[in-house]
């Protein structure tokens, strides 16, 4: 290998293909790191990013195309081949077993047969040789994501890399343990290894990344050097035309306003042994205000989204009230019927039933509040009025499908989420309540959410955002609340809130709440 | 005095056939594969090992033949639910189906027929201590093998690298794909394990327990194995104090039947079932433990994309 230590690129990649079916996820990619430099890979979602990084560290086979290594020609067959030749990962959907302790998964990914405990005291050097302290002995069931990052990056180092591939590594940090990251890569940098670094983050692509490779829709749209462009024309480059920008009307005297969905000292157990409990949390959304609550992944929000939508019953119906009345205690169907409508995280499975028909999805969820309109005498569904709704939904949202009523399945993620929202909107709820209302949507569809729910809002509904997708808080919010560990902070008042306000606050910067509970009850 | 050890010589017997099915289906399990089939393994050992036992007059080839049977009949669990992705509850319960027919099919000529017994241990000067020298040197083979494999399997999970990565299949296997373990061959060599014990569970019966044949000989201590592993967690020791209670209780319950008690004898014969349940839900009350032993990805089909 030292032999081409000159002039050779370290990675060279020459018309890689991967075809699923009929969709060619990647399309002759040709792609150059160098040694040393930092690569971004940007692309929007379902532009072919991870397809192509799965086969460069052999978890998936290309159908045609050649990968050189120092030069040479080289078949990466399995991520062990892989990890031989000198490439490690960090994945995006972390690969880490939470029943095992962070040694032990360190332990499973070297090869060398060496005791856990030399493992152990081996990682915990290095951690915090880069200034990302690790306790190996700890479960990783407990840890944060955070902290389970820095055990892959750890794990990923260990194997002594020459190539790392880092795949959306800021999107479930903090802002600050970003700074942390981009230090750690900036030293990883002067050691002379290469970093292929994958995100849509064009601020932070921008920031640190030397060169880019722009994908869409599985090709090499262009190259460039990041520091030389500015967000909007690489922005430009990855969706291929303009994103509508969102507009936000600021709003007057929303003090006066009425509260419709009040939350009043939420408190909830944790379900099982990984998950979080909720403790003290209380919040107003008044009408015509737009409410969003930041905060890394799993530090609550998924807890509290089911205790507001009604998929968890309180114990004490007061400590969620909707349009002034007690809701605790009632389904989510009873609280739809007070006029909430909520949008969960997972699209399949809990926002759609994925194997029927986007008009049978409209009345799943739908049939108690606009029974009139959509069941007749003696419980007969009228199929027509339902299929016009749909239809109706559908133009509103600009979902694109291949059927007139498609299965829930067969649309992309974006379509189906945009589907999904509308079918809420279209109710014209006075409480809406979205999780991650635009995660994995492409940026066209995701303006188009996002004004959907500012104009709801501004039309006298109160509109309650959760989202780890900052940019997008910052976008849409009057005011931003952070949730950290099953605590909310108070909401920060959107011309008073700043990245580095919230990011804090992300951190866990504020402890306690209780002067927060006695102001809003 | 040589009551009491005849009685703990018996809770030996009644749990030994228990102890190693379970154990062999807690190491499948530990891998995320759900193998319903214990029973059908099991009969088919029994058949097996002692049809071979009769036909060369041989125990110990008896035994041999019990092991390779259910390891064998496992191999058909594995292809359906390992290459084919088959659905795991479903293929299990038809292999357990099948071995239970299948077995009678083979056994008729057997039934009735006298088998050799493996013999006792016997070492001389040992063996005849009284009190605990028929206790730890005079009982079956199989006896010692259970113990034996119940420590190896605690050793191998817990203390090697590839017991590790064993569990960690269990816990996720598409982060253990994604780290280039090879997820299906870790399955196979379980679900072959697992059915060797079960077929070794079977021998047992057919050979040291009632050593004949009897269709359907095997009486649910296939179901009872399952049930073991899930009430003890999917911990080794668990499972060896699981079987030795439920053998205990019941051969309790079959001297109370016999001196006559005057409780109805469906109530006795439940409590074995009851006291095995309510032992290991007492000690497996924690559930944050209950829940990092528990493999997560039990049960799921795993198809790698490539």
């Amino acid at each position: 290998m030292s032999a081409n230590q000159d002039g050779t690129n370290l990675l060279e990649v020459r018309g890689l293909t991967k075809i699923f079916g009929t969709l060619t996820a990647c399309d002759h990619i040709d792609l150059d790191i160098a040694r040393g430099e930092i690569h971004a890979l940007l692309g929007e979602n379902g532009a072919g990013k991870s397809t192509l990084v799965k086969m460069l560290f052999g978890s998936l086979e290309p159908n045609s195309g050649e990968i050189f290594w120092n030069g040479q020609a080289v078949r990466i067959s399995s991520p062990g081949a892989a990890k031989k030749l000198g490439i490690g990962m960090v994945f995006q959907h972390f690969s880490l077993f939470e029943a095992l302790t962070a040694a032990e998964n360190i332990a499973l990914s070297l090869d060398d047969g060496s005791p856990i405990s030399s493992i152990a005291a081996k990682a915990r050097a290095l951690s915090y040789s880069y200034g990302l302290p690790l306790d190996p002995e700890s479960l990783v069931g407990d840890l944060s994501v955070g902290e389970r990052q820095r055990i892959e990056i750890i794990r990923c180092l260990l194997q002594t890399p020459q190539l790392i591939i880092l795949d959306e590594p800021t999107s479930v940090l903090t802002p600050q343990e970003a700074d942390k990251l981009f230090e750690t890569l900036e030293r990883l940098r002067s050691e002379g290894k290469s970093i292929l670094y994958i995100s849509h983050r064009l601020e932070e692509v921008k920031r640190i990344c030397d060169r880019a490779t722009v994908l869409r829709h599985g090709k090499v749209v262009g190259h460039c050097n990041p520091r030389e462009e500015t967000a909007s024309s690489l922005a430009r480059m990855m969706v291929g035309n303009e994103v509508q920008a969102v507009v936000r009307a600021p709003v007057e005297g929303i003090d006066k306003a009425q509260p419709l969905l009040e939350i009043r000292n939420l408190t909830r157990k944790p379900a099982t042994p990984f998950s979080i409990p909720l403790k003290g949390i209380s919040l107003n959304v008044r009408a015509g205000e737009v409410i969003g609550i930041a905060g890394v992944a799993g530090n609550g929000q998924g807890e509290f989204f089911e205790s507001v939508s009604g998929e968890v019953l309180q114990q004490d119906a007061a400590s969620v009230r909707i349009r002034g009345k007690d809701a605790g205690g009632l389904t989510i169907t009873g609280r739809r019927l007070l006029g909430a409508a909520f949008v969960p995280e997972e699209r399949l499975g809990h926002g759609a039933a994925p194997r029927m028909k986007l008009s049978e999805n409209l009345l799943l969820s739908r049939h108690a509040t606009d029974g009139k309109a959509f069941v007749g005498a003696g419980g007969m569904v009228k199929s027509a009025a339902i299929y016009s709704a749909a239809q109706r939904i559908i133009v509103a949202m600009d979902v694109r499908k291949s059927a007139p009523d498609p299965e829930a399945a067969a649309l992309s993620g974006g379509n189906l989420q945009k589907f999904i929202v509308g079918r809420e909107l279209d109710r014209r709820p006075s409480v809406m309540v979205v999780n991650q209302p635009t995660w994995g949507v492409d940026a066209g569809a995701a303006a188009h959410i996002r004004q959907a729910l500012i104009e709801l809002s501004r039309s006298g509904s109160a509109v309650l955002v959760i989202s780890q997708d900052l940019d997008e808080l910052f976008e849409i919010s009057d005011a931003i609340a952070v949730m950290h560990n099953g605590e909310l902070s108070k909401p920060l008042p959107i011309a008073e809130a700043t990245f580095e306000k919230v990011g804090l606050l992300m951190g866990g910067a504020e402890p306690g709440h209780a002067e927060h509970t006695l102001e809003t009850a | 005095m040589d009551i009491t050890i005849n009685i703990l010589l018996t809770i030996a017997t009644a749990a030994t056939p228990l102890l190693i099915a379970a154990i062999g289906e807690l190491v499948v399990e530990r891998s995320g594969v759900l193998n319903l089939g214990v029973e059908g393994m099991m009969i088919m050992g029994a058949v097996g090992g002692f049809g071979a036992s009769y036909l060369t007059g041989s125990p110990w080839i008896g035994l041999l033949a019990a092991i390779a049977m259910g390891a064998v009949f496992s191999l058909l669990f594995a292809v359906m639910t390992l290459s084919l992705a088959t659905n795991q509850v479903a293929t299990g319960l038809s292999l357990t189906l099948l071995g239970l027919g299948l077995s009678g099919m083979m056994g008729t000529s057997f039934v009735g027929q006298p088998g050799e017994r493996l013999p006792n241990l016997e070492i001389p000067g040992l063996t005849s201590i009284p009190v605990v020298g028929r206790l730890l040197f005079g009982q079956d083979p199989i006896f010692y093998i259970s113990i034996a494999l119940t420590a190896a399997v605690m050793w191998f999970l817990f203390k090697t690298r590839t017991g590790l990565t064993l569990r960690s299949i269990g816990d996720s296997h598409t982060s253990a794909h994604a780290l280039g373990i090879q997820v299906i061959r870790y399955r196979y060599l379980a679900v072959i394990f697992g059915g060797a014990c079960a077929g070794l569970a079977g021998g047992h019966l057919s050979l040291v327990y009632t050593p004949q044949w009897v269709e359907n000989m095997t009486a649910g201590r296939g179901w009872i194995a399952l049930a073991l592993v899930v009430f003890a967690s999917w911990r080794p020791w668990r499972v060896l104090a699981g079987a030795y209670i439920f053998g205990a209780v019941w051969i309790g319950q079959l001297h109370a039947q016999a001196f006559g008690i005057p409780v109805p004898s469906q109530f006795l014969s439940s409590l074995p079932y009851l006291a095995t349940v309510v032992v290991l839900v007492l000690i497996s009350r924690n559930k944050r433990l209950t829940m990092m032993n528990t493999p997560a990805s039990l049960g799921q089909p795993f198809v790698p994309d490539r």
